[in-house]
C-alpha cells in the first residue's frame, strides 16, 4: 500500500497555493542590482551627461557599445562639457548587462533601467541609438513598442555597486555605493551596500 | 448521405442543415500558436533559464508549451539557448531541419544570436547564419520573463500569419544575409 502516500502528495499539492507568476497580466518584482536595458540621462536644463569620452565603450567586454565624441556646438550645446556623444549605440544583441559601463561612465550619463522584457524580431530594432536610449522631456526613459513597460517601472533604476569615489566626492572611495539615478538631476550617492550601513532606501527616487 | 446529401446536384440549396462558414486558416493559425512545442536545444547556461520558464513559477504549459519534445519531428519550435559552438553548428542545422513544417525559432540569449562576449574563431557569431530565426531574445542569458516575452511574441505573429508569408515570400526567418567580405569561403559550409 505504498503507493497511497504517493497519492497523498498529490492531493495534498492541489489545495496549496499556486506559486506561478502569470507573466503577461502581472510581474514578479525585480532584483534591487538587476540590470536590465540601458537610458542615457540628461542634467535638469536638459543637457545631455554624456561627454563622448568612450570610456564606457572601451570597458564593454562585449563591445557592443559604439560611441563617437564630438566638440559642442558653438552657441548651442548638446552637453555641459567640451564635447558631447553625438553617436551612441547599443547592440541589445550583444549587451550581457555587465553593467561595467555604468561603473565606468564618469559623469553617470548611462544607468541601467529595470526594463528586461523585451524581444525582437528583426535585427535592426535591436541596435539602440541615441534616439531610443535618450531620456524623454519628463526624464523618463523612452517605451519603445517591443518593450513591456508596466505603470511605475519607469522610475525604477538599477542600483549598483561602484567600488570607486562617485561623481568624485572622495568620501566614497573605496567602498561600494549605490547611485540610484535616472532621468533628470543629479542625485547623491548612497552608501547601501557595505557591511556597517543599512541598506539604501530605493523607493524614493529622488530629485529628478 | 448525412447532412451534404444533394449538394453535388442542388448547390448550397441540397444541405439539410444551417451551417456557419469560418476562415479555417484563422483556425489553423490559432492552433499552431497554442499548441507550440519547443525542441530541447539547450547549450549552455541560457537553458537553465528556459528549464525555469517550464517549470512551476513561470509555467510555459499557461500557453501550451510544456511538452519539451526530445524528438524533433515531434517539435514545431526550437529555442536555440546558449553559444553555438562551429562544431555545434551542423547539428543544429541538422535538428532545424528534420522538424516539421511550419517551424520558428527563437534565439534565446545574445550568445546565440551574436555570439554575445565570444568574439572569437570557435562561436558562430549568430545563430541566424544557420537557421532562419525569428524572434530574438536579448540578455545574458535572458530571465524567463524576457524568454516568456518572446514567446508572446513569437505567438503573435504565428497568430497574424505575419511569418508564415515572410517565409514563402523570402524563405528567411529575420531577412538577414550574411555577406563574406573579400570573396573569403564561409566560415560554416553545411551539407558540402
Amino acid at each position: 500500500m505504498g503507493y497511497l502516500q504517493g497519492f497523498a502528495v498529490t492531493f495534498k499539492k492541489l489545495t496549496e497555493d499556486r506559486v506561478t507568476t502569470e507573466y503577461p497580466e502581472q510581474k514578479r518584482p525585480k532584483a534591487d542590482r538587476l540590470h536590465g536595458r540601458h537610458v542615457l540621462n540628461r542634467y535638469e536644463d536638459g543637457m545631455e551627461k554624456c561627454i563622448g569620452c568612450e570610456l564606457c565603450a572601451g570597458v564593454c567586454p562585449a563591445n557592443c557599445i559604439y560611441v563617437r565624441g564630438k566638440d559642442n556646438p558653438d552657441g548651442d550645446p548638446v552637453s555641459p562639457g567640451e564635447r558631447y556623444g553625438f553617436i551612441y549605440e547599443i547592440n541589445y544583441l550583444r549587451c550581457i548587462h555587465c553593467d561595467m559601463c555604468v561603473e565606468a561612465c564618469p559623469t553617470e550619463a548611462i544607468t541601467e533601467s529595470k526594463l528586461f522584457e523585451f524581444s525582437f524580431t528583426n535585427r535592426a530594432d535591436a541596435i539602440y541609438t541615441k534616439n531610443e536610449l535618450l531620456v524623454d522631456d519628463d526624464g523618463m526613459p523612452q517605451h519603445l513598442p517591443w518593450e513591456d513597460w508596466r505603470p511605475g517601472e519607469d522610475e525604477m533604476t538599477s542600483g549598483w555597486m561602484r567600488a570607486t569615489a562617485s561623481s568624485g566626492n572622495a568620501a566614497y572611495e573605496g567602498k561600494v555605493a549605490w547611485s540610484g539615478e535616472l532621468g533628470y538631476g543629479v542625485r547623491a550617492p548612497e552608501i547601501g551596500q557595505s557591511q556597517d550601513a543599512p541598506p539604501a532606501d530605493t523607493s524614493d527616487s529622488g530629485a529628478h | 448521405m448525412g447532412i451534404v446529401g444533394d449538394v453535388l446536384d442542388e448547390g448550397l440549396e441540397g444541405l439539410d442543415h444551417n451551417f456557419l462558414t469560418g476562415n479555417i486558416e484563422e483556425l489553423v493559425k490559432w492552433a499552431r500558436a497554442r499548441s507550440c512545442w519547443p525542441a530541447t536545444f539547450g547549450l549552455a547556461c541560457c537553458a537553465i533559464e528556459m528549464m525555469a520558464t517550464g517549470s512551476g513559477h513561470y509555467d510555459m504549459a499557461r500557453f501550451g508549451m510544456e511538452v519539451f519534445r526530445a524528438s524533433p519531428r515531434q517539435a514545431d519550435l526550437m529555442i536555440v539557448a546558449g553559444r553555438v559552438s562551429q562544431k555545434m553548428a551542423p547539428v543544429l542545422r541538422q535538428v532545424y531541419d528534420q522538424m516539421m513544417e511550419p517551424k520558428w525559432v527563437i534565439s534565446m540569449g545574445v550568445c546565440a544570436s551574436s555570439g554575445g562576449m565570444f568574439n572569437n574563431y570557435a562561436i558562430v557569431q549568430g545563430v541566424d547564419q544557420v537557421v532562419p530565426v525569428d524572434v530574438y531574445a536579448p540578455g545574458c542569458p535572458p530571465g524567463p520573463e524576457t524568454l516568456l516575452h518572446a514567446i508572446i511574441t513569437l505567438h503573435g505573429k504565428i497568430e497574424s500569419g505575419e511569418l508564415t508569408k515572410r517565409r514563402a515570400a523570402t524563405g528567411a526567418g529575420a531577412g538577414l544575409i550574411v555577406e563574406q567580405r573579400d570573396g573569403q569561403a564561409s566560415p560554416l559550409q553545411i551539407g558540402r
